[in-house]
């Protein structure tokens, strides 16, 4: 899926589709890493006003930062052009983050899951958040288009 | 503003590894530096207290891991203490107490390094 990138840095979204959301926001922001702590702090407040427990919020945070930087690092590799969008979502039973960015694809899914013995043997350091993701949320979701670009969608139950 | 911040103080023969605020992909890289000093100058006992760090992501994990070995090769460790349960909960998930030691008291760590020595 192509979508152009936006321009100002937070909006909120107001289409038909949108209708029976009860929240939907965007934040778009380049591809560096001090963006980061934007990118938590817009997600938590988004979460917040869902009514999610502060230990929800948090990990709901962290896993929208672990998605984010594997944006940075694999799909723009450390490159500060690129946009990353964040749109947040709310429906009557659950909180949807979709991470959208138009860098190159990379396919999380190959990534196994990580054993800590065989890390430190084996020197890896990463693929841990790929699993930390999975683990904090109830849904994690990768596609990729056919041209450039990958989406990521998370999912937390109400 | 200042969203993380490391430092390091010595005791009993230990390098004590202060850490504040959070440390996610853009500050991990600060600590990096911090370990790599470390190493050159050969000091492989390593405590890093985590009583005042707010967060932390799959970066900020991955610099423990890179390093623990070097440590270990050279007679010493990276011990943690003093962490919140928030912060010792990310730990948990990926696994990390079967290979760390964890403490809830920074003395208790200084300790089992001199212990051994």
């Amino acid at each position: 899926m192509k979508k152009k990138p936006l321009k100002s840095s937070t909006r909120r979204v107001n289409n038909l589709n949108t209708a029976n959301k009860l929240f939907d926001k965007e934040l778009v922001v380049k591809s560096t890493t001090d963006n980061l702590a934007i990118i938590r702090d817009f997600t938590k407040a988004a979460a917040k006003s869902c009514g999610f427990s502060d230990e929800t919020i948090d990990k709901i945070a962290l896993a929208v930062d672990e998605a984010c930087t594997n944006v940075i690092k694999h799909a723009y590799q450390n490159s500060p052009e690129g946009d990353i969008i964040v749109n947040i979502s709310v429906s009557e039973n659950k909180m949807k983050v979709a991470i959208t960015d138009f860098g190159s694809n990379f396919d999380p899914t190959a990534v196994p899951e990580p054993d800590i013995r065989k890390y430190y043997r084996q020197h890896k350091v990463g693929g841990l958040g790929i699993y930390l993701m999975k683990k904090l949320m109830d849904e994690v979701n990768f596609s990729s288009g056919a041209g450039n670009g990958n989406q990521v969608i998370l999912v937390k139950y109400l | 503003m200042v969203d993380f911040n490391v430092e390091t103080r010595e005791d009993s023969h230990v390098d004590i590894v202060d850490l504040r605020g959070y440390l996610d992909a853009h500050t991990a890289p600060e600590l990096e530096n911090v370990f790599t000093k470390l190493i050159e100058d050969k000091r492989f006992k390593v405590v890093v207290n985590f009583e005042n760090l707010a967060y932390i992501s799959s970066a900020g994990l991955g610099v423990f891991m890179a390093y623990v070995e070097t440590m270990r090769e050279n007679d010493g460790d990276i011990k943690f203490t003093n962490m919140s349960p928030k912060v010792y909960n990310i730990f948990d998930l990926l696994g990390f107490p079967l290979l760390y030691e964890f403490y809830t008291d920074e003395k208790e760590a200084i300790k089992k390094f001199n212990e051994k020595s």
